[in-house]
């Protein structure tokens, strides 16, 4: 194999290198227009509608029953979340503390390994929650760093995919989450951009949603001080 | 059933373009396809400026990244490495099969599940597999339909293409056991992605394209809608991710200007639903993701090309597709009629370096140099020139170590004697003086048929007086 490789990198190496500049990518981005912290929710907002993804506003103590009321207006039956994730059990105790309506919701818990029960995440879970490292208000992307507690099929199974986003977790470009978050110090194993549900155009370029991952994304902004409608 | 064609002479490219043309449905689902896609992403590019800026900063990314071609893959080897991943390396399409091969046999596994990915159809991924008893099945739709029906990608972002909802819907009913005809694009998209289901759980390795390698973290990143990339790089014990040489860039940050070239350009998206950037594979406390993750990274005639200072440029290309979208050719043949992995202005320039002037010089001339690939491809590679390159090495006497297979591949007997006297009456004054009056003499005796030029025009007959003899004339 080595021989391969030193073969390859040989021939690399014989030609001349040319001398090229550094490619001014910050100058590029210094030259673009910066938005302040409001527009930037009003923009990842309309570019996520813009993509059939659907968000909710509230504030930051009232997300648990924001979830639990669109999960009771799409009849969902079983919500996947991070096993021991402070939201999860968030979600949970508001679940069971059971209000006036009873539920008929079960949280579940992303708590084995998948291989010990992929027949189950692909067959009888119908949602999945996460929560969101980032987003980027240009291009209506949520930014998810999986790990144990946000393992990375948990976005991607279950038909309809809740996304917890706090506002001010939202930068203005891919480039800017990059930098101010310093991604190149070092990175989870797998790094998620989501903008929108699963979807094709390969038949006839008309487009269908949920062609493999969720047809449905349903992303709850949450408001600090309230201040959302 | 996925292949690469090794070899077709330029009369089956005439043969193949001929029935396209002939085609009228073909053409009007190419042509509604192309309208399509170059409306929508001229709407991504509102502002001229603004979209010549942002090339040029891609351009530039490009050619720094392959101006260090070599250090940067030895860093991202490291990089990975270090990340956990497995990097193998290979010389041609068959070392590239061996690799992947190798890797099934240690595990014996049975199925494969494939993501978009044109390397494995260039280096028929598919035939090398089937060939020792495992299955390698396409997961993205337009892909899963295209094989399906025993077919080849028409395009390289759109591989279906050429195929139409009732060609599917018939398709879906003979071949997909209990499925009844339906015309219906969610319910085509649901029956399909049912299947596929099955199939990744079924599947002991995914494999994947890669659209981005960045060398300083250690990172591929990967481009998409779907959701079955995700799913390939995810579900299966083993990924396999196999790309070209050339797709390394230095820095994460390199990555951003790219992405939004390469959406905008290629399907008139501002971003795609998923950008899927893998450092590494499963560690321990993870629940899900795959145990090994390998990358394969194929050569296939690439260095050589990488030789050649213009043609270098090729390597830039990050396989959008406008070129295709806007060129007048590959829009009124199609994808097929190429009879190349990668067809269209890419396929052009691309393909000679794969699989050498031999079998492919024919392309180089299947195009108007109208220059509309040249003027949208956001990494500015200059295809017009370098088609116009490719002709003249057809055409050129072949040398050993010419910089691309097969120099010479089109240069013949009666064309070459023609050009030489050609060239001989030009450089030197009196023989000019003479064959000249003696053409416009012996006019007459031009010949009334002349071949391809009096197919449709009328014969080339020289004037009944000189230029310099008008000239003459007039000054009196
Ligand atoms: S040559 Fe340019 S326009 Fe064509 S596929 Fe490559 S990057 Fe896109």
């Amino acid at each position: 194999m080595s021989t391969t490789r030193e073969r390859i990198l040989g021939r690399l190496r014989s030609v001349p290198s040319a001398d090229v500049a550094a490619p001014a990518v910050d100058a590029w981005y210094a030259s673009q227009e910066d938005d302040d912290a409001s527009a930037r929710v009003g923009k990842l907002t309309a570019a996520l509608e813009a993509s059939h993804a659907e968000v909710h506003h509230c504030a930051s103590r009232d997300w648990s029953s924001v979830v639990l009321r669109i999960a009771e207006e799409k009849s969902l039956r079983t919500l996947l979340v991070g096993a021991g994730t402070p939201h999860g059990e968030a979600l949970r105790r508001q679940n069971d503390s059971g209000n006036a309506t009873k539920s008929d919701l079960q949280i579940v818990d992303y708590a084995a390994s998948f291989e010990t029960w992929r027949e189950r995440l692909f067959e009888n879970i119908d949602a999945g929650l996460s929560v969101a490292h980032s987003a980027i208000a240009e291009t209506g992307s949520l930014i998810l760093w999986t790990g144990p507690s946000e393992p990375r099929l948990l976005s991607l199974v279950p038909p309809v995919h809740f996304v917890l986003l706090d506002v001010d977790r939202i930068h203005a470009t891919l480039y800017a989450a990059m930098q101010t978050e310093r991604w190149s110090a070092g990175l989870p194993t797998n790094v998620l951009l989501v903008s929108g549900p699963s979807k094709t155009a390969d038949i006839q370029q008309t487009l269908a949603y949920g062609a493999h991952g969720p047809r449905e994304l349903v992303v709850i902004l949450r408001h600090a001080d309230g201040g959302a409608s | 059933m996925s292949q690469t064609v090794h070899f077709h002479s330029a009369k089956e490219f005439a043969d193949r373009t001929r029935a396209a043309v002939g085609n009228p449905a073909h053409r009007r689902s190419f042509r509604g396809a192309m309208d399509f896609l170059q409306a929508k992403r001229a709407a991504q590019f509102p502002d001229p400026q603004a979209f010549e800026n942002l090339r040029t900063l891609g351009e530039a990314i490009r050619r720094y990244s392959l101006a260090h071609l070599p250090d940067l893959l030895e860093r991202l080897e490291a990089r990975l490495t270090a990340n956990g991943f497995h990097v193998h390396w290979a010389e041609t399409a068959e070392d590239a099969n061996a690799i992947a091969l190798d890797i099934a046999r240690r595990i014996e596994a049975r199925h494969v599940i494939k993501g978009k990915s044109m390397v494995s159809e260039e280096v028929g991924f598919n035939h090398a597999m089937e060939a020792a008893g495992i299955e390698a099945l396409e997961s993205d739709m337009g892909e899963y339909i295209v094989q399906l029906a025993g077919e080849t990608p028409s395009h390289i972002i759109m591989p279906a293409i050429h195929k139409t909802k009732q060609e599917i819907a018939t398709l879906f009913a003979e071949r997909i056991p209990g499925v009844d005809y339906t015309e219906d694009v969610d319910e085509l998209i649901r029956i399909g992605r049912q299947v596929l289901r099955r199939k990744f759980l079924a599947a002991d390795i995914g494999l994947s394209g890669v659209n981005f390698a960045v060398a300083e973290t250690g990172t591929l990143c990967l481009v998409e809608n779907e959701g079955n990339g995700r799913m390939c790089t995810t579900v299966p014990r083993i990924h396999i991710a196999i790309t070209g040489i050339e797709k390394v860039v230095e820095k994460l940050e390199h990555v951003p200007p790219l992405y939004s070239l390469l959406t905008r350009s290629a399907t008139g998206q501002a971003v795609t639903t998923y950008l899927n950037l893998i450092s590494g594979p499963r560690r321990s406390g993870e629940l899900d993701g795959p145990e090994e993750v390998h990358l394969i990274l194929v050569d296939n005639g690439r260095s050589r090309a990488y030789a050649d200072e213009q043609m270098r440029a090729t390597l830039q290309c990050i396989r959008c597709g406008a070129c295709m979208n806007h060129c007048p050719v590959y829009a009124r043949i199609g994808g097929h009629a190429y009879g190349t992995t990668y067809p269209g202005p890419i396929g052009a320039i691309v393909s000679p370096h794969l699989l050498g002037l031999e079998s492919t010089y024919p392309l180089a001339f299947a195009s108007t140099l109208c220059g509309a690939c040249g003027e949208v491809c956001p990494v500015r590679i200059p295809i017009p020139e370098l088609l116009v390159r490719l002709r003249n090495e057809a055409q050129a006497l072949p040398t050993a170590n010419a910089p691309v297979r097969g120099r010479g591949a089109a240069r013949r007997m009666l064309p070459s004697a023609v050009w030489r006297g050609w060239a001989f009456v030009y450089g030197h004054l009196k023989t000019y003086r003479l064959v000249s009056w003696l053409l416009s003499r012996g006019r007459a005796l031009s010949p009334a048929n002349q071949g391809a030029w009096t197919a449709s025009r009328t014969p080339l007959v020289p004037a009944p007086k000189r230029l310099r003899d008008l000239l003459k004339e007039h000054s009196r």
